[in-house]
C-alpha cells in the first residue's frame, strides 16, 4: 500500500474528457515520466495531482485517498512545479522558498525557526546561498529552476510533481536541473512524476515512461519498451529515427525528410 | 543551520516599520490639530496636548473655548480621516492583493457606487418623510448600498464563473457599477433638488465630522482592518497567481471572499460616513510598494499607516487654503492623486 497509486483517473473540462482512466502504481524513490504529444493530458494529469483541477477516480498516497484533504494538507503530500511558474520580480530568493512552507505556518501566524532552517536549508543544498537575498527578476532561467525546485522542496512532501521542468533550459542547465532532481529524490526518496517533451531526456533520467495520447494511456514501461519508432509515428505522428547506445540509453532524432512530405 | 543574513526582513525590522508608521500617523495628527480657521494660535496646540496628557503640567495659554475648537472640531475631524484613509489605503492594497492587479481600488466591486445610489435615495426621500428621524439615514443609506451592490457583485461573478476566477467577478463589478450609477441618474432626474447635496456628498467630505461619527464607524473599520492584517501573509502567497497558491495549500476562493468581504465592510462603513474621496486606495499603496517593495505582509500594514496620514494631511489644505468656504477633500486627494497616479503607470511603463 506504499507509494503512489492512480486508478481510473479522469479529468474533465466542461464535460470533455482530457484524460481518462488513467491508472499508474509508484513506490518511493520512483521517477515517471509522463509523455505524449501537446495536448495529450500530461499538464492536465499533473495538475489534478496537485489538487489544482477536479478528478474523479481514485488517488492514494501511502493508502489513503487524496481527494478529501484540505488544500493545507494536500500540499504537504504533494510538491508541483509548473511549466511556467509566476515569479514576482521584486521578491527575494528567500522569501520565495519560504512560500513552500506555508502549508506549515498558520493561516494567522509567522513562519518558526524550524521553518527559516528548511529554507536556509535547501538554499545551500541547491548553491543558491549566494543568491539568496537577490530579487527574481534578476535571476537567470537555470537559477529560476532551481529557486522553484527549492520551493517545492519546502513543502517536504513525499510527491514531487514537474510540469516540463527543463522546456526553458539550455542544454547544460537541463542536464544540471534533472541530475538534481534525480539526486534529490534518491536522498529523499521523492515520488517525482514529470511531464516532459524531449523524449530522450525523459528516457535517460525516468524509471518508466507513460505515453498518453489523448487523455489514455497508451504505451508504459522503460525507455527500450516506449520509444520506438512505431510507437512515436503513430502517437506523435513524427518520422524519428531510435538509437539505442550500448549503455542502455535511448536517442531519439527526428529525420529530416528533404522536402519529400 | 539558518543563516539571519540570509533574511532579507528580520523581526526587529518589522517592529520598527511599525513604530514608525504609527509615529508618522501621530505627527500628522498634531499638526492636523493645530492648524485650522478660528482656535488658538497654531504652536500653542501642541503644548496643550502635552498639557492633557497625564503628569504632565504646562502653561499653554489656550482657553477652555479654544480648547473645545480643538477638541470637539478639529480631533473629531482628524480621527474620522485617520480611520477613513486608513481603511480605504489597507482595502486598496488588499484588493491589489487578492486581484493581483496593482491599478485596482477599493471601489472595485460596485462598492462606490452602490453607496452612491443609497445616498442618493435618502437624500431624495429625506426631505419629508425623515425629517424627524433622530439619526441621518445618508450614512445608513450609503452603507447598505455599498454593501449590497459588492454582495451582488459577489453573487452574480461566482454564479456565472468559476469561483476561482478573479476576472469574471471584477467584470461583475463593473455590470453592477454600470446599473447603479443608472438607477442612481435617474432618481436624480425625478428629484433635481437634491442634486447638489449629492454632488456635494460625491466629493467626499470630513466637513461635518463629529465624535459620533467616529464612533459610528470605528467597529467596523476595527474588525475589517484586523482581518485584513491577519490575512497579510496568505495574500502573499497569492502573488504566484491562483494555481501555485492552490498547489502551496492555500484555499484561494475562501482567502478572497473573506478579504473581500472584510475590505467592502470598513470601506462602505469609510464612504458612509466621508463620501467617495478617490485615490487614496490607489496612490498610498502605490507609494508604499515603491519605497518598500511588493510584499504585501508589509505594504498592508504601511499602508494602513500611510492612508492614515496622508488623509488627514490631506484634510489640512482644504479647510485653510480657501476659508471660509471649504474644498472638499476628494477634490483635494484627487487633485494631487491624478498626476501621481499618471507618474506610476510611466514608472510602471519604463521598468518593463
Amino acid at each position: 500500500m506504499n507509494g503512489l497509486t492512480l486508478r481510473g483517473v479522469r479529468v474533465e473540462y466542461g464535460g470533455c474528457a482530457v484524460v481518462s482512466s488513467v491508472d499508474e502504481t509508484l513506490s518511493a524513490g520512483e521517477w515517471l515520466c509522463l509523455i505524449g504529444p501537446n495536448g495529450a493530458g500530461k499538464s492536465s494529469l499533473l495538475r489534478a495531482l496537485a489538487g489544482i483541477v477536479d478528478f474523479s477516480g481514485s488517488v492514494q498516497l501511502d493508502g489513503s485517498e487524496i481527494c478529501g484533504l484540505s488544500a493545507r494538507e494536500l500540499a504537504r503530500q504533494v510538491a508541483f512545479v509548473p511549466q511556467d511558474p509566476v515569479l514576482p520580480d521584486d521578491m527575494s530568493v528567500t522569501d520565495y522558498v519560504m512560500l513552500g512552507r506555508n502549508p506549515y505556518i498558520s493561516t494567522f501566524g509567522r513562519e518558526s525557526a524550524h521553518d527559516r532552517d528548511v529554507v536556509a536549508g535547501l538554499i545551500t543544498e541547491l548553491s543558491l546561498a549566494v543568491y539568496a537575498r537577490r530579487m527574481l527578476g534578476t535571476l537567470s532561467g537555470g537559477e529560476r529552476q532551481r529557486v522553484v525546485i527549492a520551493r517545492a522542496l519546502a513543502q517536504e512532501a513525499p510527491v514531487l510533481l514537474l510540469d516540463e521542468p527543463t522546456s526553458a533550459l539550455d542544454l547544460g542547465h537541463q542536464q544540471h536541473a534533472l541530475e538534481l532532481v534525480d539526486r534529490l529524490r534518491r536522498a529523499k526518496n521523492l515520488i517525482v512524476v514529470s511531464a516532459m517533451h524531449d523524449l530522450t531526456l525523459a528516457g535517460l533520467y525516468s524509471d518508466r515512461l507513460l505515453l498518453l495520447h489523448q487523455g489514455v494511456g497508451v504505451a508504459r514501461g522503460s525507455a527500450r519498451e516506449v520509444l520506438r519508432s512505431e510507437t512515436l509515428a503513430e502517437f506523435y505522428g513524427v518520422s524519428a529515427r531510435v538509437i539505442h547506445e550500448q549503455d542502455g540509453t535511448v536517442v531519439v532524432v527526428p529525420q529530416r525528410s528533404h522536402g519529400e512530405i | 543551520m539558518a543563516t539571519p543574513s540570509m533574511f532579507a526582513t528580520p523581526r526587529g525590522g518589522r517592529v520598527t516599520w511599525w513604530l514608525l508608521g504609527g509615529l508618522a500617523v501621530v505627527l500628522a495628527a498634531v499638526v492636523g490639530l493645530s492648524l485650522g480657521p478660528a482656535g488658538p494660535t497654531w504652536w500653542r496646540v501642541p503644548l496643550v496636548l502635552l498639557d492633557r496628557l497625564p503628569l504632565l503640567s504646562i502653561d499653554s495659554g489656550v482657553t477652555d473655548a479654544q480648547w473645545n475648537i480643538v477638541w470637539q472640531i478639529r480631533a473629531p475631524r482628524v480621527a474620522l480621516a485617520a480611520l477613513v484613509g486608513a481603511m480605504l489605503s489597507l482595502a486598496g492594497a488588499s484588493y491589489q492583493g487578492v486581484f493581483r492587479n496593482p491599478l485596482v481600488d477599493p471601489y472595485l466591486l460596485g462598492v462606490a457606487a452602490g453607496a452612491g445610489l443609497g445616498a442618493t435615495i435618502a437624500f431624495a426621500v429625506n426631505r419629508d418623510a425623515t425629517a424627524t428621524w433622530p439619526i441621518n439615514p445618508v450614512p445608513i443609506a450609503a452603507f447598505i448600498g455599498g454593501v449590497v451592490a459588492v454582495a451582488l457583485t459577489y453573487t452574480v461573478g461566482t454564479a456565472f464563473g468559476r469561483s476561482r476566477s478573479a476576472t469574471t467577478l471584477v467584470l461583475a463589478g463593473v455590470a453592477v457599477t454600470s446599473l447603479a450609477t443608472a438607477v442612481q441618474t435617474f432618481v436624480l432626474q425625478r428629484n433635481n433638488d437634491v442634486v447638489r447635496q449629492v454632488y456635494s456628498w460625491i466629493l467626499g467630505r470630513l466637513t461635518s465630522a463629529t465624535w459620533g461619527d467616529v464612533r459610528l464607524v470605528l467597529p467596523y473599520i476595527a474588525v475589517s482592518a484586523v482581518t485584513l492584517l491577519l490575512y497579510r501573509r496568505v495574500i502573499d502567497v497569492l502573488r504566484v497567481g491562483d494555481d501555485e497558491a492552490r498547489a502551496l495549500g492555500v484555499n484561494v476562493s475562501q482567502v478572497r471572499i473573506i478579504v473581500v468581504l472584510a475590505a467592502t465592510l470598513g470601506t462602505s462603513a469609510a464612504v458612509a460616513v466621508s463620501g467617495l474621496i478617490g485615490f487614496v486606495g490607489i496612490i498610498v499603496p502605490h507609494a508604499v510598494r515603491l519605497l518598500m517593495g511588493s510584499s504585501n505582509r508589509i505594504v498592508l500594514p504601511l499602508s494602513m499607516f500611510a492612508g492614515a496620514a496622508f488623509l488627514i494631511a490631506a484634510d489640512i489644505p482644504g479647510r485653510i487654503l480657501t476659508s471660509p468656504s471649504e474644498t472638499p477633500i476628494g477634490v483635494v486627494t484627487a487633485f494631487f492623486g491624478a498626476p501621481f497616479f499618471l507618474f506610476l503607470l510611466r514608472v510602471r511603463e519604463a521598468r518593463q
